[in-house]
């Protein structure tokens, strides 16, 4: 095929350049105004090299903001078990819609998938009903239960796609064998799904890390089960912010998740787009 | 009877078991607080009261100018918003598609914005919109554009466009990444033969690849007007609306009224309007991509 000129070659990397740019400077930016000294910050017109950058912020984050730590601990443990909750309803029921004809399917899945049309906003009044008959109004669960909800159909349109490749010959070689339905989604099909699940807990830990504030500010008053996005505001006074702490502890919150991403990306990447090729 | 048979004997109701656990929580957790939004709209309810009203909330916001600009707003949002994102997912997964030295590294480097929690983004955005002190405010200002601090999220129109472009960085990450995937499975062959007969890369963009993956441009549309016009947290992270209700959507307009002015049933009805839109909006899509699908039929 046809080779590029030169000129093209360097538009593309300039075209590159500029969309990484977009993509990234929000973070590079926080990055340096966490290393200026909170006087420095207010400097106008905007400078942008200091003489005087330190590491300040991060040590004094903790002071100022004293239960930061615990916001930070919530927010991986409100993720992960509110992770936890949603792969225990989308494996089974994602098997389901993967192996079997049945009645009503087409239609369960629509309904299932439609849920992704109505946001956490737009029902929050009778959750807020129901949490409170439940009494689970500033608890963990205030958190886990909605959210867990809205990860579901994502989740079950994700794993169908990689279930749907495990040959279903297998399977009936076991049951052939005389395995029990259960026994044979346990131990045929379970650990043949391995890289589908680990694609779908790191897209639904993502997601369930990304969306901690609606539910959180709404549902939740105790600031011991507070997460980081919620939490993260104290350093927004009446007076004044402190801009340089808010970022360092910005970026220190965002690092497990980043880590979870940066260490599963390449899994992710190519499972999110396992059902996008599929024509 | 073959064992096969019998594996496929009585699985409806199997299937239907496994279905179960998901669906249940789905109808506490989604439909039922959908009907009860419904029913809820009807009524005045408030902090101690609830009573049935008819369709006074109804009757209320069509006779409401400022409702209807709130309505027009939310409309404007999405479209500018989703082209955003559709055009410059497009842009980046032909970039990404485009083998430059480096590999897999810009893959990784342009999913941050959807890796961190949003609020967590939206932090950085409102100090680069910082009129005083923020790094875009300092860079017009050095090339001369502005001769003074300027608010960027104090103004009803920059406050606004602030917002889109907030919303599209979030959204983008993800339309790219998909919009790679779909790029890298159009057959070589069509390329190919297209190359042969002497067709530019540009032609051959236009009118080799731009078809093939139009079903799933439509598709990824449709997932980004829902997702967008249901995005909450950005804006009121940003400016809570303001000012003076210049970036006030249907979303927020519903979240102020009900949960910050504990107007329920005011809320409710606005809710309602958002699930009616979306639905129509959803169902005018899918007849949409049929005739779609069929017209790019591959």
């Amino acid at each position: 095929m046809d080779r590029m000129a030169t000129w093209q070659r360097v538009l593309l990397y300039a075209g590159m350049a500029l969309f990484l740019l977009f993509c990234l400077l929000p973070f590079v930016e926080m990055f340096f105004a966490s290393l200026r000294p909170l006087q420095h910050l207010f400097r106008s017109p905007y400078q942008f090299w200091s003489d005087d950058f330190s590491f300040e912020a991060y040590s004094q984050m903790w002071e100022t903001v004293p239960r930061l730590g615990r916001y930070i601990f919530n927010s991986v443990f409100l993720a992960t078990v509110t992770t936890a909750t949603a792969l225990f309803f989308i494996i089974p029921a994602t098997y389901a819609y993967a192996r079997f004809e049945f009645r009503g399917k087409a239609l369960s899945l629509g309904a299932f998938l439609s849920v992704n049309m109505f946001a956490g906003a737009v029902l929050l009044i009778p959750l807020y009903k129901l949490l409170r008959t439940f009494g689970l109004l500033n608890t963990y669960l205030a958190m886990i239960i909605p959210g867990a909800a809205f990860l579901i159909p994502t989740g079950i349109w994700l794993l169908k796609s990689y279930l749907e490749k495990i040959p279903v010959e297998l399977e009936e070689a076991a049951w052939v064998d005389g395995a029990s339905r259960l026994y044979t989604l346990r131990r045929v099909v379970l650990p043949l799904a391995v890289p589908g699940l680990i694609v779908i807990s790191v897209a639904t830990f993502i997601g369930a890390y990304a969306q901690q504030f609606l539910f959180a500010v709404t549902f939740n008053q105790n600031r011991d089960y507070m997460p980081l996005p919620a939490g993260i505001y104290e350093f927004v006074g009446y007076q004044t912010v402190i801009w340089n702490e808010l970022m360092a502890a910005s970026l220190v919150g965002i690092l497990p998740v980043m880590a979870v991403f940066f260490l599963l990306q390449r899994y992710l990447i190519e499972g999110l787009t396992a059902g996008a090729v599929k024509h | 009877m073959s064992a096969l048979s019998k594996l496929h004997r009585g699985t409806s109701l199997f299937a239907w078991l496994l279905i179960l656990p998901a669906a249940l929580y789905m109808c506490l957790i989604v439909a039922w607080p959908l009907l009860e939004t419904v029913r809820l709209s009807f009524t005045n309810s408030a902090l101690g009261v609830e009573d049935y009203v008819g369709a006074e909330n109804y009757a209320k916001l069509a006779g409401s100018g400022r409702f209807h600009d709130i309505v027009l707003r939310t409309f404007y949002w999405m479209a500018l918003s989703v082209c955003l994102k559709i055009v410059l997912g497009l842009a980046g997964a032909s970039l990404l598609n485009s083998r430059l030295k480096g590999g897999g590294i810009y893959r990784v480097l342009v999913m941050p914005p959807w890796v961190v929690p949003i609020a967590i983004g939206c932090i950085g955005w409102l100090w680069l919109y910082q009129g005083h002190f923020g790094l875009i405010a300092g860079v017009l200002q050095r090339v001369g554009i502005l001769d003074g601090p300027f608010e960027f999220l104090a103004y009803r129109d920059s406050a606004f466009y602030c917002a889109v472009i907030t919303d599209v960085w979030i959204g983008t990450p993800f339309v790219t990444i998909y919009f790679l995937a779909v790029i890298q499975a159009v057959p070589r062959e069509l390329h190919e033969a297209a190359y042969l007969d002497g067709a530019s890369r540009w032609y051959r963009f236009r009118r080799v690849t731009i078809p093939y993956i139009m079903p799933s441009i439509a598709a990824m549309s449709l997932l980004s007007v829902i997702w967008t016009f249901n995005s909450f947290e950005i804006i009121w992270i940003l400016t809570e609306g303001g000012p003076r209700g210049g970036t006030t959507t249907l979303i927020i307009d519903t979240y102020k009224r009900a949960i910050a002015n504990f107007k329920f049933g005011q809320g409710a009805a606005r809710a309602t309007i958002i699930v009616l839109l979306l639905t129509a909006f959803s169902l005018l899509y899918l007849w949409a991509m049929a005739k779609i699908n069929r017209r790019y039929a591959h």
